[in-house]
């Protein structure tokens, strides 16, 4: 992490404390740990059985943030791991190798079961292959099809159900000697909707001017705890509630967007962001922004672990294994692309942003695949300027701070010039 | 009177554009660019002003006949001056340095070899500015270290100085020359001794010699205010200028190419490090753009590396691909693979023209892929950037925008390495009378 | 047809593979009125389905080695495949104006982006992407694969405006059984002689399957198989190699004869998987829908898109092939930025150390250029074998 200071919320230090025990719990040794990805992760399902939810893209994350992926990366690479793939898998790989050691500083206990939930990325489904050949401990694959035609039909949705009831959660009980009591499974999915209730008014007070949060940079920290190992749970529904407060409070003092240098003194720049963003440079790719007075005010990342705000979607205590399917077919990177479309250009006008930045991520081709396609099909549709950027989300070497910076700058510049002309009405004088 | 500079500060020159309150261009300029980028800066706006002189002393000239001949002469001459104050400034800072411990055997004789050096580059000087001669490059750095490092070897092995000595002593007092601007006094004075030279070199050809040290002393007199100064290219960010005085390369260029040719829509920049498409509308505003990613494949900086490993200079690639009689399909615009695809090609016996003429298309197609990103191409097309002087790139690009666009009129401007500057400088003259 | 040459057949099959417009394909649309064609890609699509509406199942397997890609750079970033770019290029250019629909099978998220791209793009044309199922269970999987199938073809029904019935899926089934046995027969052919039927010509005979009607490309089979038989060609001392990886961007016909000419057979691969995809014959009685579903679960190739859910079981489609064959080692051959090739290629290359099997890698894209370096490394390869089994 860098050396700067940087302000903390009251909201930022209760999670950090969450996770922090989170991590306690996994290499505690006490709890059956299960690693699982983030996309379609089945929190409430785990808690049913008592089992820790550890979630390896996340600790890539931690990694990065720590500059410590770098020489992950390099040592998978060694071990005969192609340059062309995905980082996260890679330094995940390479944290093995390196010892496992959580970011506590305690070793990773190998898990007692892989819940490959294969969600809107491929790759899930050899990470988890690698790692079963490591840890020899029961996998087991619960496959989400691809919503291609922009929503789930019917027989996704059984097929899904019917892996939770044969497969899954039969595994599930193995593992752990506990039998699944579908009843705790709703009183968890109640608490899940409570919490994301507060979650979209989030997402959706950056449509005011200024914006009170950044919905990027700043919305990766607010959606830590409903994309993890608190989805379900008491705490999460604190914290949402703790978070919600804050806002509000921001909101009334008429404050701009938060930012580890403190708040940012103007908001000259809307923007909506799709992808992920890089890891092992972030403080410095979120100070390019805020700068330059950009606030983020939507972005597709923030939905990358479950879709709340587009259609509306709440886990449903009513229909629980129904309700866990429809979850995993919604997440963001299993939409279409003619969804995602769709989704962004509702953002671009419903925030009133001015304009449409894509951080096109080399690891990902689940988001990256076609992205300059959605760029000029939102652009047509919107009226409004995108931008392209090349970064990676936990590998050093592909994040050159020159060339990302040379072209926000040119960005920002371009939507200036535009508005003094009155979109180019005016004379050239 | 008011002026307004553009300086485009690029990875390997810097430029400089100076403007009237009308927008008329009254000096361009250009040096190597340098560590210390303030420095390139400052001395490529003192080359602008030389040629804001050159523009103010033709305009009091006025049209009498005989004045292209003496601005034609007076050019070379008062590069000759300019060469030779340069040359004197090396000398002393390469005498100082003999005070150096290291050389305090040797001293003397490094004095006598050194000084021999300088009156052999002294007496080359005139040559060099010769009508007709053919200099492979104008900056001070390039003409003095090649001169030095000849005169030097032989001077080395007739007088057994070492010549590693020597040659140090150039490098370090090189470095120092190079961080140094002219002052706007030296100017004057190398304008008003270069046109003594240069009508003594014309006498006889009708020019009034009173009338054209009056016309000097007048563009001479003439103030140029620095009323606003923008920075842009790559270095931007590494000039000491106020924030609002940076422009992004893109917006300059788009402006730049506007202002060349106002019915620009389309400007293709194809520099050393990247390549641009930009898109503007009627009035030079960019509207979109796209840079290559991250990788530089089919840069202009793979030219070079061709260029290199053929061994030949970067100004020949074009001439030689022009004599192919086919064009070879190249896959690779890689630059780290650039050699190998190079030798695999020559080992299977295949001509450098041929290899050549393909790699120009395949540097295009990159260029075309990139256009094609940004929004395809428009009438009118633009195209600027060190390839825009290649002619085998430019054929190919005549004929994919043809295939692909249809009848498109393509400009390409002999000043258009100026574009970015000429762009940045428009700025600074909104900055002042938006 | 008359008894051609081996050359004449070749010459055939080569004549279809360059032809990036298509033009047997356009024949055969513009034979009759009404006729349809679909386009599909790598690695597996239930072809018998397309067959059974009348419409021609058309493999779609990017530009090749010789095609400029100009506009498909504009949709793709560097650090992805060729093959999407590449057949971007082909739909832009109106190399694919004919084609009705597209199937993009669930190989991996760059083909299933397309997918996407496609309906942003040609909003008029048939889109599927086709979702297989990753779990093997008769009651979880195979319903959910057979409600796709059935899916399938009540889409093809709206595109062709008529019922297809299950007596024309059989016959379908039928149609696919009899190319794929001939298919089979190629491959044990090249196994036993590889001297006498050679890589390139075996892999443009496969590729002429992606284009001519099963019927006809059954047919070629068996023309070129008699016509290889009676000639006769040198065997040379080459070692056995098995290919695999390249079930998807195709690499330069170039590669495959260098492969060759450095001394490597190559006895088994996995170029156009489709034909080959399932194992056994599929029943032609019963419920045909379910048959197709059952043959999928149950009877299907092994390859980096399909997920193996005993660990065990993992490379054991591999090793079998290796062992069938009697090949003598294996080439990994994958397009650069493929994900499921290179992927899986660490748990493959596991699998061939723990039993000693020697192996390469290497890279390609479809319009690699430099074969030099490939030909060193595979030749470095046969001779390194050689050494090894004469020790």
């Amino acid at each position: 992490m860098s050396q700067r200071e940087v302000v903390k919320s009251i909201s930022q230090l209760m999670q950090k404390e969450m996770i922090g025990r989170n991590y306690d719990r996994i290499t505690g040794g006490a709890a059956k740990v299960s690693s699982t990805f983030v996309p379609g992760n089945l929190n409430e399902l785990l808690m049913c059985f008592d089992i820790a939810n550890n979630l390896p893209e996340i600790n890539a994350i931690q990694n990065a943030m720590r500059k410590k992926s770098g020489e992950m990366i390099t040592e998978a690479e060694r071990a005969g791991h192609s340059e062309d793939v995905c980082t996260y898998v890679k330094a995940d790989i390479g944290m093995m190798a390196k010892g496992n050691i959580a970011p506590n500083g305690k070793p990773f206990p190998d898990p007692d079961v892989l819940l490959l939930s294969y969600t809107g990325c491929f790759t899930f489904m050899k990470w988890f292959e690698l790692l079963r050949e490591q840890y020899k401990c029961p996998t087991v694959m619960l496959h989400v099809p691809y919503a291609a035609d922009g929503r789930p039909t019917r027989n996704m949705r059984d097929y899904i159900v019917k892996q939770l009831k044969e497969d899954v959660i039969p595994t599930l009980e193995k593992v752990s000697g506990i039998r699944f009591d579908i009843d705790r499974l709703r009183g968890y999915l109640r608490k899940s909707a409570v919490a994301e209730d507060d979650l979209v008014w989030m997402l959706e007070s950056s449509k005011r001017r200024p914006s009170p949060i950044d919905c990027y940079f700043g919305g990766v920290y607010y959606m830590g705890p409903i994309f993890t190992a608190f989805r379900g749970t008491d705490e999460a529904i604190e914290y949402y509630r703790l978070l919600r407060d804050e806002i509000e409070d921001r909101i009334a003092r008429g404050l701009c967007a938060q930012t580890p240098d403190g708040d940012m003194p103007e908001e000259k720049y809307r923007l909506v962001v799709e992808g992920p963003p890089n890891w092992t440079s972030f403080r410095d790719f979120w100070q390019m922004f805020h700068e330059a007075g950009a606030v983020v005010v939507a972005s597709t990342y923030t939905k990358v672990g479950g879709v709340y705000d587009y259609d509306g979607f709440r886990h449903d205590p009513d229909h629980p294994l129904e309700t866990l399917a429809d979850y995993c077919l919604g997440v963001y990177t299993n939409r279409s692309l003619p969804t995602r479309v769709d989704m962004l250009v509702r953002n671009l006008q419903e925030y009133d942003a001015d304009g449409l930045l894509i951080n096109s991520i080399k690891s990902c081709n689940s988001f990256s695949a076609g992205q300059l396609v959605m760029m000029r099909e939102i652009e047509r549709r919107t009226g409004k300027p995108g931008a392209f950027i090349e970064t990676d989300l936990v590998d050093p070497r592909y994040f050159s701070a020159a060339n990302v910076k040379n072209r926000l700058e040119s960005y920002f510049q371009m939507i200036d010039q535009k508005r003094r002309s009155g979109g180019s009405a005016a004379s050239a004088m | 009177m008011r002026t307004f500079i553009g300086i485009d500060l690029g990875s390997t020159t810097t430029k400089a554009v100076l403007l009237d309150e009308n927008l008329e261009v009254l000096g361009r300029g250009i040096t190597n660019s340098r560590s210390n980028y303030d420095v390139a800066a400052s001395v490529s706006k003192q080359e602008a002003k030389i040629g804001a002189r050159f523009t103010l002393f033709r305009q009091a000239l006025g049209s009498g006949g005989g004045v292209e001949l003496l601005l034609e002469v007076l050019e070379r001459n008062f590069r000759l001056e300019q060469f030779l104050s340069g040359l004197r400034q090396l000398e002393e800072t390469c005498e100082a340095y003999l005070e150096d411990p290291r050389f305090r055997d040797v001293k003397g004789a490094l004095r006598q070899a050194l000084s021999a050096v300088f009156r052999r580059i002294e007496e080359e000087a005139p040559g060099i500015y010769a009508p007709g001669a053919d200099r492979k490059s104008d900056f001070f750095r390039d003409i003095a270290g090649s001169r030095f490092m000849n005169l030097s070897e032989s001077v080395s092995r007739e007088s057994g100085v070492a010549f590693d000595a020597m040659l140090n002593i150039y490098d370090k007092s090189i470095i120092d020359i190079e961080s140094r601007v002219s002052s706007d006094e030296t100017v004057s004075r190398q304008l008003s001794n270069g046109l003594s030279r240069a009508l003594s070199e014309v006498k006889g050809a009708g020019i009034g010699e009173a009338g054209a040290r009056a016309a000097l002393a007048k563009a001479l007199e003439c103030g140029l205010e620095e009323t606003y100064v923008v920075g842009t290219g790559y270095g931007r960010v590494r000039l000491p200028f106020p924030k609002e005085h940076i422009r992004s390369e893109i917006l300059c260029h788009g402006l730049g190419a506007h202002m060349m040719f106002p019915g620009t829509r389309t400007v293709l920049d194809i520099g050393g490090q990247d390549t641009k498409g930009i898109q503007v509308d009627g009035n030079g505003i960019v509207t979109n753009f796209q840079m290559n990613d991250r990788c530089a494949a089919g840069c202009g900086r793979y030219l070079g590396y061709i260029a290199d490993e053929m061994k030949i200079g970067l100004h020949e690639l074009g001439p030689m691909a022009m004599k192919a009689t086919r064009s070879l399909r190249i896959n690779s615009t890689c630059t780290v693979f650039a050699g190998a695809e190079l030798r695999d090609r020559l080992a299977l016996g295949e001509s450098r023209a041929d290899i050549l003429a393909g790699l120009h298309r395949a540097i295009i197609l990159r260029a075309m892929s990139i256009i094609s990103r940004s929004g395809g191409v428009t009438d009118q097309f633009t195209f600027t950037g060190g390839v825009a002087k290649n002619e085998a790139a430019v054929n190919e690009l005549r004929k994919l925008v043809r295939e692909n666009y249809g009848d498109v009129t393509i400009n390409i401007s002999p000043e258009s390495i100026y574009t970015g500057a000429l762009g940045g400088a428009s700025f600074a003259r909104r900055a002042v009378l938006a | 047809m008359g008894a051609r040459p081996v050359q004449e057949i070749v010459a055939f099959c080569q004549e279809i593979f360059e032809d990036l417009h298509f033009a047997k394909a356009r024949e055969w649309k513009a034979a009759r009125p009404g006729r349809k064609v679909i386009g599909y890609m790598p690695v597996y699509v239930p072809r018998e389905i397309v067959h059974a509406a009348g419409m021609l199942p058309l493999g779609i397997l990017g530009g090749g080695a010789d095609m400029e890609v100009i506009h498909g750079d504009a949709y793709y970033q560097s650090y992805i495949c060729r093959i999407p770019r590449s057949t971007i290029e082909l739909a832009i250019t109106g190399k694919l104006d004919f084609v009705d629909g597209m199937m993009f099978p669930s190989i991996c998220d760059v083909i299933r982006n397309l997918s996407g791209i496609w309906k942003l793009l040609f909003k008029d044309k048939y889109v599927r992407y086709f979702d297989a199922p990753q779990n093997f269970r008769d009651e979880v999987g195979g319903v959910f694969y057979a409600n796709e199938l059935r899916e399938l073809r009540e889409g093809l029904e709206r595109l062709g405006g008529r019922t297809i019935t299950d007596g024309e899926i059989r016959r379908s089934i039928a149609v696919y059984n009899e190319n794929r046995r001939w298919v089979n027969r190629v491959y044990d052919f090249r196994a036993a002689s590889p001297w006498k039927a050679p890589s390139a010509e075996v892999y443009l005979l496969m590729r002429a399957g992606m284009v001519l009607p099963p019927e006809e490309h059954t047919l070629l089979m068996r023309e070129y198989l008699a016509a290889a038989e009676a000639v006769d060609r040198p065997m040379r001392d080459n070692c056995r190699v098995l290919l695999t990886g390249a079930f998807c961007e195709q690499p330069p016909l170039n590669l495959i004869k260098s492969l060759e000419i450095s001394g490597c057979y190559i006895v088994d691969d996995d170029f156009m998987l489709v034909h080959r995809w399932l194992l056994e014959e599929v029943p032609v009685d019963g419920d045909p829908i379910w048959n197709l579903s059952r043959a999928f679960l149950r009877h299907s190739a092994q390859t980096a898109a399909k997920y193996e859910p005993d660990m065990a079981e993992k490379g054991s489609y591999l090793i079998d092939s290796i062992r069938r064959r009697g090949a003598d080692g294996v080439i990994f051959a994958a397009p650069s930025f493929c994900d499921p090739a290179l992927l899986d290629q660490p748990m493959m290359i596991r699998r061939l150390e723990a039993l000693k099997i020697p192996y390469i890698t290497l890279k390609y894209a479809e319009n690699s250029g430099q074969m030099q370096p490939i030909r060193e490394q595979s030749g470095t390869f046969a001779d390194s074998i050689k050494l090894w089994s004469a020790s």
